[in-house]
Order: C-alpha cells, then structure tokens, then sequence
C-alpha cells in the first residue's frame, strides 16, 4: 500500500491521492495555510476536503486542519496518516511525528520545535520560518514561509503547486476587504521557496 | 437557494459557521436574520413565522436542540413547516465540542413532548448539505411540518466543493397562514392546545395517517457496492464517510463488503435495507455514538440476520482503518460457516 516516491508523486497508473495535516498553534495561520493548499488542490481540478479541529479558545490553543486532495472522491476527510505534515509548533511535533506514514514528509518550522526528528523513513524539510518572518518584517506570516518551502519541494512534481496556481488560490482565500494582503503572503512564500 | 426569508438562532459551536452565514445571507435576499437571546426564543419566533407562512429556519448543536425541544413538539402540534438543523456534538449535558451522532435518538424519537415525528435528513457532505435543505424545506410544506438536518461537528466545520443550484422564487401557497384575512376569509388559526380529548385524539390520528404516507413515500438511502455482498456496512452523515474509505479498503483485499447509508433517518429506509441485505450474511453499524441507529437496522432486518455494532462517542471520530479491522473480524467468522 505503501507508495515510496518522493514529495507529491504526480503522474504514472496510481490516481492521486495525497493526506496532508498542518498543526501548530491557534493565531499562527494553521487553518488559512491549509485553505491555500485546498485552492490549490481546487484549482487544479482535483477533489478536495479540509476539516479543521480546535480549542474554544480564539488564539494561543492548539489547532490543526487536515487538508485531502485526491483524483477520487473523499471518504473520511479526517487525516489520521498524513503522507504530507507541515509543523508549527514542538507539542504538536511530539503528538503527531509518529503519525505520519513511513515514506512521508515532514515540514518543520525550526525556530519553534526544537525536537530532533530521529525517524529515518521520514523526508525531513527544517527552516527557521518564525525567524524569518521576524527578520525580513514578515510578522504574523511564518505560515506562508513554511507553505513555500512545501511549495518549492512539491512544484518539481506538479503543476498543482506552482506559483501561479498558489496566486489563484490565495486570490480565493483572501477576503475582498483584505486584497492588499496577497501581496504580502506571496513575498512570504517567495522567502520560504528560496530556503 | 430554498426560498428562506427568515432565521433566528442562538450561537454555539460547532454550529455558528451557520448564523454567521445567514446573517451576511438573508439581509441580501430581503429576509430577516435575528440572533434571539436564547434557544428557546429563536424557535418560537420560527413558530411564529411559520404560522405566518413564510420559510423559515433555526439551527443548533446539541445542548441546544434539546432546549427548543418544547418549541419543536409545539410546532409540530401546530402543523407547522420549519426548518431546524442540528450539527451534533458529544454529550450528553454540555458534553464537548467535537463531532457526535449521539442525538440520533432525540431526532427520530423524541425531539420534543407527544406523539410526533419530524422529517429527518442526515446529509454526508458539504454539497448534500445544501441539496438537502431545499429538499427538507419543500417536504415540511408539503406535508406541514417540521423537517431537521441531523448533521454533525465535523460536517459543520469542514470545506468541500459545493455547487450552489438557482436560487428557488417559487413557495407553494400556505392557504392556512395566520397572515391576515383582510376581511376576504374566515381567520386561520395556528394553534397545538386541543382540551377536548376527542378533538386532540382525531388530530393525532389524522397527523399519523398523513405519516404512514411518508413512510411509504420518503425513504431515501444510497447504496454502494451492495450487490454481491456478504458483509454490509450501515452508516449516516459523517460516519458513512468513514465505513465507505473501510469498505474500499476491504474491496482491495477481496472482502465482498458493501454500504448502506440512510439520507432520511425518519422515515428509516427499512424496506431498502431488508431487501439490499437479503443475500448478505452479516451487517456492521458504525455509528459516532454508542449505538442508537443500530436499532432501527435490527428492526428492518426483523432480527433475521447478525447486525453487529462499531461506535465512538464524546467527539472521538472512527478511523476507516478501525472499521476495516471490524469488517476483517466479521470477514474470518464466517468465512469459515459459509
């Protein structure tokens, strides 16, 4: 069952079919960075679900959103397994690590989940994202950051992740009220794709 | 999209998704979205627009369903149409936040005081959501009374791509609403207090005879891979999702299962299900509660076959793995009778 190929195989027999799970804390972003990445999977013309899971409170709680994006239709849009898992914060580093299906890979914002990975079945992407979000007066989007560097590693396998595909779904995420907004979260994912 | 000119709610998660919705919503359309201050006021003002024939609608999670439960059995003594939606969360008590079925009882048995039912529809995605709406809307006219959406948490909160049908203009003519005669008629009355036991008794009846009719009418189930079946699995709203993953999962081992997936909850799709499970040799309940559908599946096998339960409850969702392992089990004890 198990597929060995590198980040978002895409092409060859097998339909594609990819369960992606993005924690961290309330208030960083976790659930917009998993409604860009739905667009996109939307975009493209694949089937998509995203189905977040939080505390009662507004900021500082956990929060997490599994994101499915799949030439089939989607059964349980719960991730339990996630192929792809994007990591915002060391608590949910350490409750979900080991989730995360042998041959899948983690993205990881170092500059808050100090934990070493000692899985080795596991591809394990680390940048500082919070620390540059600080530095290059990016507050607030250490999300985007991290969603880059998932951008870059992805882009080589399909189109679905491309910068123009990430610019449409940001355009859809986005309320109208905020626009000038986008061209902020797109300098963010520009920073993490040269990481 | 359903022809609703009119909500009342009260917030509470994970159900506001909703409110939030219709408040942007109804101001557009021209109708009237009220956040009451309390459960209890939201459906009595659905009782009072109803009784003036306009479509309307409240929705709520759990705890309060159950206190609109009085203003529910109300609108069904009135023969009113409405719509009520309930996103379930874990209970019972204030319970928790997370997705639940356990409320399957209340909605099928005793969502309020009386002898009464109210349509059931248990949508299992985003897109059934809102077809359902428009379907749970045109039946309460159809047959005076009120219809509920039984969904849940995590059906409440998640995306999915939706096509939003034409927006609907026309809504049957309600002759019987209180909307004043303006001298041209006799005066409507909505009324459920009925002292004279006689009068109450042949309302009563008459309401149970325009029920037999829906149960002839209505059913509605989806059934999947049912055909060649051994091992059928039935579930609704969010856990069939699961056990549809738990029965392609078997399917790819050459395990003959199937799924039978309820859309209406009342009236129960019985005769859809006996005869979808005639030649299977084992049925499986999955439910996100302790088991309470799994009843009325045992009543419409009459008994005459296995049906075996698999639940969580408290806002802990079955994974399709775990339905999976309870398909395999069933898969190695007959196996070897067969």
């Amino acid at each position: 069952m198990q597929k060995k190929e590198k980040v978002l195989p895409h092409g060859g027999d097998a339909p594609y079919k990819k369960e992606i799970l993005l924690a961290g804390f309330g208030g960083q972003g976790v659930l917009f960075a998993g409604k860009v990445l739905t667009y996109c999977g939307l975009l493209a013309g694949k089937e998509v679900s995203w189905l977040p899971s939080y505390g009662p409170e507004m900021r500082g709680g956990t929060a997490n959103c599994s994101v499915c994006i799949s030439d089939d239709p989607i059964g349980s849009p719960l991730v339990t397994k996630p192929d792809l898992f994007i990591c915002m914060n060391g608590p949910s580093f350490d409750k979900f690590i080991d989730s995360v299906v042998p041959g899948g890979t983690v993205f990881i914002d170092e500059t808050l989940v100090t934990q070493e990975v000692s899985r080795t079945d596991v591809t394990v992407y680390s940048i500082p994202a919070a620390a540059l979000a600080a530095e290059n007066n990016l507050s607030g989007m250490s999300n985007m950051i991290l969603l880059g560097k998932f951008f870059k590693e992805s882009a080589e396998e399909t189109e679905m992740f491309s910068m123009e595909t990430v610019k449409g779904a940001l355009e859809k995420c986005v309320p109208s009220t905020k626009t000038h907004l986008i061209e902020v979260n797109i300098r963010a994912i520009e920073l993490g794709r040269k990481k | 999209m359903a022809g609703c000119k009119s909500f009342f709610g009260y917030p509470i998660t994970p159900q506001t998704e909703i409110s939030a919705y219709m408040a942007k919503r109804m101001p557009k359309e021209g109708g009237v979205f009220l956040q009451a201050e309390s459960e209890i006021a939201a459906v009595n003002m659905v009782l009072g627009a109803a009784a003036a024939g306009v479509r309307t609608m409240t929705s709520s999670s759990s705890p309060g369903i159950s206190l609109k439960s009085e203003g529910i059995s109300y609108i069904a003594g009135s023969d009113l149409p409405c719509v009520i939606i309930n996103v379930q969360r874990g209970g019972p008590g204030l319970g928790g936040i997370q997705p639940s079925q356990a409320d399957y009882w209340q909605a099928t048995r005793a969502l309020g005081h009386g002898d009464f039912h109210v349509l059931v529809y248990a949508p299992a995605s985003v897109q059934e959501m809102v077809d359902l709406v428009i379907e749970a809307f045109d039946r309460a006219d159809e047959y005076r009374m009120p219809a509920m959406l039984l969904a849940d948490g995590m059906l409440g909160q998640m995306m999915e791509p939706v096509t939003f049908p034409e927006v609907k203009k026309n809504v049957p003519d309600k002759p019987w609403a209180t909307n004043g005669h303006q001298g041209k008629r006799d005066h409507n009355v909505a009324n459920s207090l009925f002292l004279s036991p006689g009068d109450l008794h042949s309302k009563v009846v008459r309401r149970f005879e325009k029920y037999k009719e829906i149960e002839q009418k209505l059913p509605k189930a989806e059934t999947y891979k049912t055909e060649d079946a051994d091992i059928i699995v039935t579930a609704y709203g969010a856990a069939a999702r699961i056990a549809r993953s738990a029965v392609n999962m078997a399917r790819k081992e050459g395990i003959k299962a199937g799924l039978i997936r309820p859309v209406t909850l009342y009236p129960f799709p019985k005769e859809i299900i006996r005869k979808h499970t005639e030649n299977a040799k084992e049925i499986l309940c999955v439910e996100m509660s302790m088991g309470q559908m799994v009843e009325d599946v045992r009543l419409s096998v009459e008994c005459k076959k296995p049906v075996r339960f698999y639940g969580k409850t408290g806002g802990l969702i079955p994974e399709p793995a775990e339905v999976f392992e309870q398909i395999k089990r069933i898969e190695k004890r007959i196996g070897g009778a067969y």
